[in-house]
């Protein structure tokens, strides 16, 4: 298991940063914002985006993937939370697309993934019921009925949920809200009668939704993977998500412990860099340290999605390390980002303050660092 | 087959054929070996490896053969650690004068110098002890105060040494003494060595709160120490002092890998001792005892990735400079919750009401606040973070806002 990035990878970080630098630097999730764009991110990135292949790295290449890896997705998430891009890599591709691969049958493979690997079609996870993550406590419920079923429920922060295509529905076949047996996935198209979807804005101004699914019908084809057994890839593909967010966390931070740094070095008061100042140089270095443990959380994260005879157990272990720690890193250099800005850090003409809002959202989404902290020691 | 591939395969085997079995597992704190007059041996392999070893002149393998070394290259120097690491050999003994003093007298040491200190050390029959900090120079080390007076063919030394790891063990020390105390501090500082036999010289162990400690106090009163035994120019030691300090962080982040586990495993004493959390301040002590676990995990991750990172050529000053700020910065706060979680069963000292585990405990955690101040403290990683790594500005005297 290496915890650095190969020459390849590098390739591609260094790829990833120019095109993101290029089309779309911190700039244009302001406008997205300030203009209200419901769908939270520019079709055209996307587009392009999927031209320079970044839709197909981690799948194999008979389904028209790169077979990359997932650690491959690592540099292109941390390039997309230093320049804040908006795109609905991890939605359509890392959780829906990663779901229809491991999870479906040849013909939901054939009609979903290319599309989504070619950008024409749009995939959503809808899981979670509360604001908090809590994947295994689904209460939305699936029953057979004629020769498929009937969901009935609602789903809430459902991330880039306007506009998809379709959603991977996470219901409830059998047991109780906290079983992890007894949940099963279903493809449910978007236009299908009885789905209602409507915006949850949120402070990051990107792409999220509630669902409500209203005695919506669907055939036994819709149904994902084998019935009552959704459990094992559903927290595959949520590692992988929850480990790009730690990717995606990691870049925010760096870009934001950078912009401070430079800040400490060039304002002047009392007739000094406050640079200079200790209790400052203090604060700097602890974020140093924490940006560098977090970094080594994440690669190790990274590898084990791609390490095909990891224990579930350890995979899930070295996630929740590397979200929790990148995570609570992110927080405190934004919290230390506005602080050390001082009266202009507060003001909604910094960027800094765009960083922190997609910080703490991106910190929560798919589980926080009380329950990645949790679910560590769970794991012990 | 190329030579070096040569050397890889040759060194292999040689590995294999000469290093014991028991030589090659993670070691405890008592079988470390160290170099000295007197070596001690825990057991009768560990004497095998350290002659086999000493007689292939690999203590000190990338110095001079005729300084006692086996005069291998960088390359060959660097197919040597790695054929160790795969073998996970054990370091055959431990000594400051090999990965401390040496390179200074290698870089700095007269012919004469070289000729009589370094074979000595390169056979590990010298155990070297250090003398740099002072009860009034600690953290502050360039305003060490200990006197070489000049007395024609010899100095006077006169005050104290603090904090000598081994200073009544060891047989020589070097020290940084003031031979100018009229210059600014910095420039009246020397580097000599000397005989800890000398008369005049008295080391006396420390007590520390955790109980006996391997640190000494030092005195040393009218002793003569020859001129040759000066190393480097008359006052001009403090640059020798940078140039050993440096020596010092490369050596550790070569032995990084091979650094001593934590004693204490937190998760697992956390299940003995609160099994199955009932109220909300167990649950409480268990949250807080996860974080550190993964704080604790994520520094092993960074350990291991800076030794990969050092392999494939990387620059790793920076993660260098964090490791021994927050090793030790964990390990205390990992006591911390584990004196909660233990509570009375963490308070025994010499009795027979606790085991012997518990008792460690104790003298661990009591011994990990000398951790966090020793071999520059906490605050001065954190300046040398700052300062080195981040280019922060020093402050500028007389600014006092």
């Amino acid at each position: 298991m290496s915890l650095r990035y190969s020459d390849e990878q590098r390739l591609l970080a260094d790829s990833a940063r120019d095109f993101l630098a290029a089309r779309s630097p911190v700039g244009v999730q302001r406008r997205l914002r300030d203009e209200a764009v419901a769908l939270g991110f520019e079709p055209q990135l996307w587009r392009d985006a999927v031209e320079l292949g970044w839709s197909a790295i981690p799948f194999p290449e008979a389904f028209g993937g790169l077979d990359f890896g997932c650690k491959g997705l690592g540099p292109i998430f941390e390039s997309m939370g230093r320049n804040l891009s908006a795109t609905p890599l991890l939605s359509s591709v890392v959780l829906g697309g990663s779901l229809v691969h491991l999870a479906g049958n040849s013909t939901q493979q054939a009609h979903w993934l290319q599309a989504v690997i070619g950008g024409e079609r749009r995939l959503a996870l809808a899981v979670d019921e509360r604001a908090r993550h809590d994947p295994s406590r689904i209460a939305l419920e699936a029953k057979v009925e004629g020769q498929g079923y009937r969901l009935h429920g609602d789903k809430f922060w459902v991330v880039d949920g306007l506009g998809a295509d379709a959603y991977v529905v996470v219901a409830r076949t059998s047991g109780q809200p906290g079983d992890t047996q007894g949940l099963s996935l279903f493809l449910v198209p978007a236009d299908t009668q009885g789905l209602t979807v409507s915006a949850l804005p949120l402070i990051d101004s990107r792409n999220s939704a509630r669902l409500q699914l209203d005695r919506v019908q669907v055939g036994s084809e819709a149904l994902l993977g084998t019935l009552d057994e959704g459990w094992t890839a559903l927290e595959t593909v949520l590692d992988r998500g929850r480990t790009c967010l730690a990717a995606e966390l990691l870049g925010m931070a760096g870009q934001l412990f950078e912009t401070t740094l430079e800040y400490l070095k060039t304002r002047v008061q009392f007739d000094t860099a406050i640079g200079t100042f200790q209790v400052l140089q203090h604060r700097a270095a602890q974020m140093y340290i924490d940006l560098a443990l977090s970094r080594s959380a994440l690669m190790a994260a990274l590898a084990a999605l791609d390490d095909p005879d990891i224990d579930a157990g350890v995979r899930a272990r070295l996630v929740s390390l590397a979200k929790w720690k990148a995570g609570d890193t992110a927080i405190n250099v934004a919290n230390e980002a506005v602080q050390m800005h001082g009266g202009i850090g507060v003001t909604d003409e910094l960027d800094v303050g765009l960083y922190l809002k997609r910080v703490r959202v991106a910190q929560s989404c798919l589980g926080d660092r009380d329950f990645h902290c949790e679910r560590y020691s769970a794991n012990a | 087959m190329s030579t070096i591939e040569q050397f890889r395969h040759d060194t292999r085997a040689w590995l294999e054929a000469n290093c014991p079995l028991s030589m090659r597992t993670g070691m405890a704190e008592g079988d470390v070996v160290w170099g000295s007059q007197n070596p001690q041996f825990p057991c009768e392999d560990a004497r095998l490896w350290f002659e086999r070893m000493r007689d292939k002149r690999w203590f000190c393998p990338e110095w001079p053969e005729e300084y006692g070394g086996a005069g291998l290259s960088d390359e060959q120097l660097a197919v040597l650690e790695s054929e160790m690491r795969r073998l996970k050999c054990r370091p055959p003994q431990i000594n400051l004068g090999i990965w401390m003093l040496g390179p200074v007298l290698l870089a700095y040491g007269s012919e004469q110098q070289k000729r009589d200190l370094l074979p000595p050390i390169a056979r590990g029959e010298v155990r070297w002890c250090q003398g740099f900090s002072e009860p009034n120079a600690g953290s502050d080390l360039a305003s060490l105060k200990m006197a070489a007076r000049d007395a024609g063919d010899h100095f006077v030394v006169d005050g104290s040494k603090i904090w000598t790891s081994y200073g009544d063990k060891s047989d020589w020390m070097y020290a940084l003494v003031r031979t100018d105390f009229s210059a600014p501090k910095h420039e009246g500082i020397s580097l000599i060595v000397l005989d800890m036999r000398s008369p005049g010289v008295t080391p006396q162990p420390i007590d520390l709160i955790s109980g006996k400690s391997a640190f000494c106090q030092v005195f040393f009163d009218a002793v003569k120490v020859p001129k040759s035994q000066l190393i480097g120019p008359l006052h001009g030691g403090w640059n020798l002092a940078k140039y050993l300090l440096q020596h010092e962080r490369k050596a550790m982040s070569k032995f990084g890998e091979f650094s001593l586990p934590s004693h204490v495993d937190l998760l697992a004493l956390m299940r003995e001792y609160v099994p199955a959390p009932q109220t909300q301040g167990e649950h409480a002590l268990h949250a807080r005892a996860s974080a550190c676990a993964m704080n604790e995990h994520a520094y092993n991750l960074t350990v291991q990735r800076m030794g990969e990172e050092a392999r494939a050529g990387d620059d790793i000053g920076g993660l260098m400079s964090i490791m021994k700020l927050v090793h030790t910065e964990q390990e205390r706060d990992k006591f911390e919750v584990l004196l909660d979680a233990m509570a009375g069963h963490a308070f025994g000292w010499q009795s027979t009401a606790f085991s012997e585990q518990q008792l460690s405990v104790t003298r661990s955690w009591l011994n990990s606040y000398a951790l966090t101040i020793s071999g520059g403290s906490s605050e001065v990683q954190l300046n040398v973070i700052a300062k080195r790594v981040l280019g922060l500005p020093d402050a500028r005297k007389g600014v006092n806002p």
